[in-house]
C-alpha cells in the first residue's frame, strides 16, 4: 500500500523528462530561444559598437555584450518554459498532475529542473561562439560557466513559475516580461556597466539578474580582471543561490495555495 | 454497503457568490452516480472539491474514508480524475502519456508496461499506441484519459462532463466503456452531467440547483416521486385550455408558449378524462411518464438546459 505522503523522485523525473521531450518536438521554441538573442547580439552588438567607447568596454562592444546575450538566452528559455504552466494548469496536463499523489515540491522541482536543463543547454551552446567574441574558453572558464548557467537557469525558471502560476492568461505573462523582466535584464550590466555613484549602481546591487550577468562575466574574465563594480564570481553565485532558493519557496507556496479559480 | 464518497453539509463561496451550500451526500462503493444540474448549479465545484483541487468553505467531504483536506494525499491515491478538457499532453504519444501518468503514481518498469498495455487494450486504443495524442479524435482522447486514470487502479473514478464535445456515437461508446470499467475494475464512478440521457443511466442521481441538493435517488425513484404522469397539451389558446383544466381538475400545470404541461395522476384513466374533456380545443395531447427533465422542472421551476420545452 502506498503511503499517505506525496511521491517525489519518480514524478520529478517524469516531469523533467516531459519538458525535454516537449522541447525537442517544438522546433520553433529552439529557434526562438537561441536565434532571437543571437540576432540581438549581432545587430545591437555591431550597431552600437561604434558609440560605446570606454575603459569598461575594452575589447569592443561585441565582447562586452556577449555575457549579457548569454543571460538573455537563459532568461528567454527559462521563462518561456514556464508559460505553458498557465494553460496547462487550467485545462491541460497539469490538472492531472495536481490530482495525483505527487508532492507539490515535486511539481515545482520537475518544472524548474526541466527549465534549468533547457536554459543551460542553450546558453552553453551559444557560449561555444565565445572565442569569436574574443573570450577564450578553457577548463576553468567552462566549469564556472556550468555553475552559473545551471544555477541561473534554475532561479529564472522558478521566477517564471511564480509569475505564471497565478495568471489567468498568457497575455498577462507578456506584460510581466516586457515591463519587469526585460528592464531587469537591461539594468543587469548586460547592456552597459553600472557606474559608481549613479543610480545604476543601486539598480545593479538590488537586481537579482545583475548577479547572474556578473557570474557569466566573471566566468569568462576570471576574478583577477578589473571589471569595475562587478562582484566576484563567488559573491555573485552566493546571491544567485539565495535568489534561487527564495524563488523555489515562493513557487512552492503558490502551488499550495492553488490557482486563481480557488479564490 | 460502505460509502465511497461522503459529504456532510458541504459549502463553498466564491466571493459573495454561493457556489455550493449544505450538500450532504453518500455514494456507495461500486455505484455509478450522477451529479445532474445545469451550468452554475454547483456540480463542478463539488467535483473540484472531491478531486482535492478546491478546499470546501464549510462542511466536510471524505473519499474512501479520507478527508479531502486533511488527508488530501491519501484521497489522491484512491481517485482517478477525468477533466472536461483533456489532461493529456497533445504532443506526446498515447504510450508516453500513459507511461508518464503511471510515473506520477509511482508506477514504473515492467509492471507499468503491463498495466498500460492492458488499459489501452481494454479501452480499444492499442492501435494508436505510438501516435501523438493530438492526432486522435475527441472520443479517443477521452478514452486515453480514462485508460490513464485506471492505471493506478483507483477506487473512485471522477468524471466532469465526460461527454462534452463528443458526437452521439462517441457518447454511446463512452457509456459502454464506463459501464464495463465499473464492472471489471470494480470502481465507483461519479460523473457530473447536464445531459438527461447520461443521468438516466446512472444507478443514482443527485440533482443540484443553485448550489443546493434538491433531490437524490435512482432515476426511477425520482421520476416516480410525484406519482404523476405528464401530459403535454398543445393548442391555439393555451391560456383558455389552462383555465379549463384548472377549473375542472385542479391539477398543477405550467404554460409554455403554445403548450401546456399538466401533471396528471398516474395511470391511463386520468389522462383519458383530460383528453375527452378538452376535446377539439386541444390540437395534440401527449401523455408520458415524467423524465428527469420533468422532475427537475418540478423541483426547481426551471429547465435543465435553459432551452425550449420539448
Amino acid at each position: 500500500m502506498s503511503g499517505k505522503r506525496g511521491l517525489f523522485f519518480l514524478p520529478t523525473l517524469a516531469l523533467w523528462q516531459r519538458e525535454m521531450t516537449r522541447f525537442v518536438r517544438q522546433r520553433n521554441r529552439i529557434i526562438g530561444a537561441l536565434a532571437t538573442p543571437l540576432v540581438f547580439w549581432l545587430l545591437i552588438g555591431s550597431g552600437l559598437g561604434e558609440s560605446f567607447r570606454g575603459a569598461e568596454v575594452e575589447g569592443g562592444f561585441m565582447r562586452y555584450f556577449f555575457p549579457g546575450t548569454v543571460v538573455l538566452i537563459l532568461l528567454f528559455t527559462a521563462i518561456f518554459s514556464t508559460v505553458s504552466v498557465i494553460e496547462d494548469r487550467r485545462d491541460g496536463f497539469l490538472q492531472g498532475v495536481l490530482v495525483a499523489p505527487v508532492s507539490r515540491a515535486s511539481i515545482v522541482s520537475g518544472k524548474c529542473l526541466g527549465g534549468m536543463t533547457l536554459a543551460a543547454a542553450q546558453a552553453a551552446l551559444f557560449c561555444l561562439a565565445a572565442p569569436w567574441a574574443g573570450l577564450p574558453l578553457d577548463g576553468a572558464v567552462v566549469m564556472r560557466l556550468l555553475v552559473v548557467l545551471l544555477l541561473g537557469g534554475f532561479a529564472l525558471t522558478a521566477l517564471g513559475f511564480v509569475i505564471a502560476w497565478p495568471l489567468e492568461s498568457t497575455q498577462g505573462f507578456h506584460v510581466m516580461m516586457n515591463l519587469v523582466l526585460i528592464p531587469l535584464w537591461l539594468l543587469s550590466g548586460a547592456f552597459f556597466p553600472a557606474r559608481a555613484g549613479t543610480w545604476t549602481e543601486w539598480a545593479a546591487a538590488l537586481n537579482p539578474l545583475a548577479y547572474i550577468t556578473a557570474g557569466v562575466r566573471r566566468a569568462f574574465y576570471g576574478d583577477g580582471a578589473d571589471l569595475g563594480l562587478v562582484p566576484s564570481f563567488g559573491a555573485a553565485m552566493a546571491v544567485t543561490l539565495l535568489f534561487a532558493a527564495v524563488m523555489f519557496v515562493f513557487a512552492l507556496r503558490v502551488v499550495r495555495r492553488g490557482g486563481p479559480e480557488s479564490r | 454497503m460502505s460509502a465511497a464518497v461522503e459529504t456532510t453539509d458541504l459549502g463553498r463561496n466564491f466571493g459573495p457568490r454561493t457556489a455550493l451550500s449544505g450538500v450532504t451526500l453518500s455514494i456507495c462503493a461500486g455505484e455509478m452516480f450522477g451529479l445532474l444540474g445545469p451550468n452554475g448549479s454547483g456540480k463542478t465545484t463539488l467535483f473540484r472539491i472531491l478531486s482535492t483541487l478546491l478546499a470546501p468553505g464549510a462542511g466536510t467531504a471524505r473519499v474512501g474514508g479520507c478527508d479531502v483536506v486533511g488527508e488530501a494525499m491519501a484521497v489522491r491515491h484512491q481517485i482517478g480524475v477525468v477533466f472536461q478538457s483533456p489532461a493529456l499532453d497533445p504532443q506526446l504519444t498515447v504510450e508516453e502519456n500513459l507511461r508518464w501518468a503511471g510515473n506520477l503514481y509511482g508506477l514504473r518498469g515492467g509492471d507499468l508496461a503491463v498495466r498500460a498495455r492492458a488499459a489501452a487494450e481494454a479501452l480499444g486504443i492499442s492501435d494508436r499506441w505510438a501516435d501523438p495524442v493530438q492526432t486522435l479524435s475527441g472520443g479517443l482522447q477521452r478514452r486515453v484519459e480514462i485508460a490513464k486514470c485506471l492505471l493506478p487502479r483507483p477506487r473512485v473514478l471522477l468524471l466532469d462532463e465526460p461527454s462534452t464535445g463528443l458526437d452521439p456515437a462517441a457518447r454511446e461508446g463512452l457509456r459502454v466503456t464506463l459501464e464495463r470499467v465499473r464492472r471489471e475494475a470494480e470502481v465507483t464512478v461519479v460523473i457530473t452531467t447536464h445531459l438527461l440521457e447520461e443521468a438516466e443511466r446512472c444507478d443514482r442521481v443527485a440533482i443540484l440547483h443553485r448550489g443546493r441538493l434538491v433531490a437524490c435517488g435512482t432515476p426511477a425513484e425520482l421520476r416516480g416521486r410525484s406519482g404523476t404522469d405528464v401530459a403535454v397539451v398543445s393548442g391555439r389558446e393555451p391560456e383558455a385550455l389552462a383555465a379549463r383544466v384548472r377549473e375542472i381538475f385542479g391539477w398543477p400545470l405550467l404554460v409554455r408558449g403554445e403548450r401546456l404541461r399538466v401533471e396528471v395522476p398516474a395511470g391511463g384513466e386520468a389522462a383519458g378524462r383530460l383528453v375527452s374533456t378538452l376535446g377539439a380545443a386541444a390540437d395534440t395531447v401527449t401523455v408520458g411518464r415524467p423524465t428527469l427533465e420533468d422532475v427537475f422542472l418540478d423541483l426547481t421551476g426551471e429547465h435543465l438546459c435553459g432551452g425550449e420545452e420539448r
